[in-house]
């Protein structure tokens, strides 16, 4: 069990600066996923942690202790690598029991432990194999083993299960959270896919070029995000967007030529401004032609539960998802609702969240939404 | 589908071929058959007729003691400088493996002796290392005969290890730092998360991903060791066999005794002897070492 504190953070390789000033803390026991695009310096922020990786600026702090200048193995931190590491000239038990041998463990001792970590992943009958006669999902629970043996206060996870096949992946995401709540260990996990975020997550991290774009818990993100990044990033289809001009007078937003009906609280906080406006495909009705704001399909998306219907709204496309009763077909007009409470708005330059409140609404029952994927 | 240039007639190929079929066939067959022959024959130094005498020289090379003393030079040499060769150039590479600053420079640097050749290093490190003048000299003045090659057998012996040491260091450091560069960085970094530190990361991960680079060094630097043109070189320019035959390798005897000795039956005889002992060595390496390294 360990804090983590990470102040003012910053790396760069010569001139490039990959992170710009990271500030955060993360509680003992806590599970947190940082999510955000490839090269968004999240796996060098995992890796900074470690002690992979130097610290060009800040402080990272591990149980009240700055570990900057300390070598890896002084920070009491493992690591699941995302492939896996596992040394190939070794066994399964030897690759488990690697870090008590250097730890000098005596070896009856080390091996009880490796019996006992093995079968906690389920790995009890391979123990004499190489990890190249296992299956990928075998390797990984090896590499998890071998973090595990040590007990260390803190877990980090650089992309485990990417290179694993989609059901194993939901397999061993279910099985790592379990872990989670066995062992709760203060757990970093990083990820490019956000489903996994969502899944695992306590806390939330969403970065993106060097920046915390935003912190918080998996669903309050998915609800409120913080800039067009999160709120483009984060949901499947991610979250329709379309530059609006605020018109106080009517209550309306203006896009192009259509003129999207808003709340009074957001009319009045935001009277004539740029802002970007956006809606969750979820959130969209679609109604029949005639009804609501034209829009024509364009494509329809089958994912079995349910279809996103893809179409042209003005002169872009927004995807609303819809139930399995309502047939649409490619070319169909339809109406699109975009209920006013459901509508984020965002600072047309910054892309940060306008906060407006609501007098009614945003109570809605919270949707297992990120899970509809 | 493999795309290939077909020839249509058969005597443009072979025209193309023909020199260095030519090459091979004057340098290389020629030599090879005349030492088979000369084995068995009783060569007159100055030409004429041969006479077929058998196993004859090799009962007279076997009969040698001054023989005997230059095989077992020879295994010394070859072991010695093949260790030592593999074991600098080892060093060398993990240290530039880590990539600290200047690294880039200092790669360069390691590789160089291996562009010189070995009896120009010989000659170099013969006034280096000389007892006189040399880098022991004051160490000499302080302990008379601390150092002296050219008094003590096992000294020239180590002087010779040593100049086939320094150049050949540089190329098992190629190859060995190539092998270190293909360990996946990520095995190293997850050493060092189970706490393992630099030297025994080494021991532990690095040296065992090496294992088929240092069997391949191990069989070429043995080679090397007993028949390469350098040893020949470095013995004739540093020490000239001696003291009292104690740096005799096998390759410079055969060379001493076919050339200047005029003895081209006796020298066959050795050569032939020679490349048996490389093919016992070679086929040892492959058949019990070979075993224990790990591929993947």
């Amino acid at each position: 069990m360990a804090d983590i504190t990470i102040r003012a953070v910053r790396k760069s390789y010569g001139k490039t600066a990959t992170l710009h000033g990271i500030d955060l803390a993360f509680a003992s026991g806590e599970f947190v996923v940082i999510l955000g695009p490839s090269g968004c310096g999240k796996s060098t922020l995992l890796r900074m942690i470690a002690g992979l990786e130097d610290i060009t600026g800040g402080e990272i702090e591990i149980n009240g202790r700055v570990v900057n200048t300390l070598e890896p193995r002084e920070r009491g931190c493992a690591m699941v690598f995302q492939n896996y590491a596992l040394y190939p000239h070794m066994t399964v038990a030897d690759n488990i029991g690697y870090a008590l041998k250097v730890a000098g463990v005596p070896k009856a001792e080390r091996r009880t432990r490796i019996v006992e970590t093995a079968r906690i992943v389920g790995l009890g009958d391979y123990l004499e194999r190489r990890p190249a006669a296992l299956s990928g999902g075998q390797r990984q629970r090896v590499a998890m083993a071998r973090a595990i043996i040590r007990e260390p206060g803190v877990f980090l996870f650089d992309e485990p299960l990417s290179n694993l096949d989609a059901t194993l992946r939901v397999t061993m995401r279910a099985e790592i959270r379990k872990l989670h709540q066995r062992l709760s260990a203060t757990s970093v996990f990083v990820t490019h896919d956000q489903v996994e975020a969502m899944t695992l997550a306590d806390k939330l991290v969403v970065m993106n070029k060097g920046h915390v774009e935003q912190v918080g818990q998996p669903l309050d993100i998915y609800h409120r995000p913080a800039s067009t990044f999160v709120a483009s990033f984060i949901g499947a289809p991610p979250m329709n967007l379309m530059d609006a001009r605020i018109d106080a007078s009517a209550t309306l937003a203006r896009h192009e030529h259509l003129a999207i009906p808003i709340s009074s609280a957001m009319a009045a906080a935001l009277a004539g401004r740029d802002v970007t406006l956006g809606i969750r495909p979820e959130e969209c009705r679609v109604l029949p032609a005639g009804e609501g704001l034209p829009a024509r399909v364009d494509f329809v998306e089958e994912l079995g539960s349910g279809r996103i219907v893809h179409a042209a709204f003005g002169s872009r496309i927004f995807a609303a998802a819809i139930p399995l009763d309502i047939r649409v077909a490619p070319g169909d007009l339809i109406g699109l609702a975009l209920p006013p409470a459901q509508l984020h708005v965002f600072d047309r330059e910054t892309g940060r969240r306008l906060d407006v409140t609501h007098s009614a609404g945003r109570h809605e029952p919270v949707r297992q939404a990120a899970e509809a994927v | 589908m493999d795309k290939r240039a077909v020839f249509r007639s058969w005597w443009l190929p072979t025209a193309f071929a023909l020199p260095q079929l030519a090459l091979i066939a004057l340098f290389f067959y020629w030599p090879a058959v005349a030492v088979v022959r000369w084995a068995f024959t009783l060569e007159p130094p100055f030409g004429g007729a041969a006479e077929f005498v058998g196993l004859a020289n090799f009962r007279d090379v076997f009969a040698d003691p001054l023989y005997w003393n230059s095989v077992v030079v020879s295994l010394t040499f070859a072991f010695a400088g093949t260790l030592s060769t593999i074991f600098i150039g080892l060093v060398l590479a993990l240290a530039v493996d880590r990539q600290l600053p200047g690294s880039g420079a200092v790669r360069f640097l390691y590789i160089l002796p291996y562009a010189i050749a070995g009896p120009a290093a010989g000659m170099a490190f013969r006034f280096i290392l000389s007892p006189e003048r040399g880098l022991m000299a004051s160490v000499n003045s302080a302990f008379p005969d601390f150092w002296n090659p050219a008094k003590y057998g096992s000294h020239a012996l180590i002087l010779v290890i040593v100049v086939f040491a320094w150049k050949w260091a540089g190329y098992t450091f190629i190859f060995l730092l190539a092998g270190l560069q293909s360990v996946p960085k990520s095995l190293t970094e997850a050493a060092a998360m189970d706490g393992s530190g630099p030297i025994r990361r080494a021991i532990d991960i690095q040296i065992p991903m090496l294992a088929p680079t240092l069997f391949f060094l191990l069989v070429t630097m043995m080679t090397e060791g007993f028949v390469g043109a350098d040893t020949y070189g470095i013995v004739a320019r540093t020490t000239d066999g001696g003291p009292n035959h104690s740096t005799e390798v096998m390759v410079y005897r055969i060379v001493e005794e076919a050339f200047r000795g005029l003895n081209y039956s006796g020298a066959s005889a050795q050569s032939i002897v020679l490349i048996g002992l490389i093919m016992i060595f070679t086929f040892i390496q492959f058949r019990f070492i070979e075993r224990r390294v790990h591929y993947k």
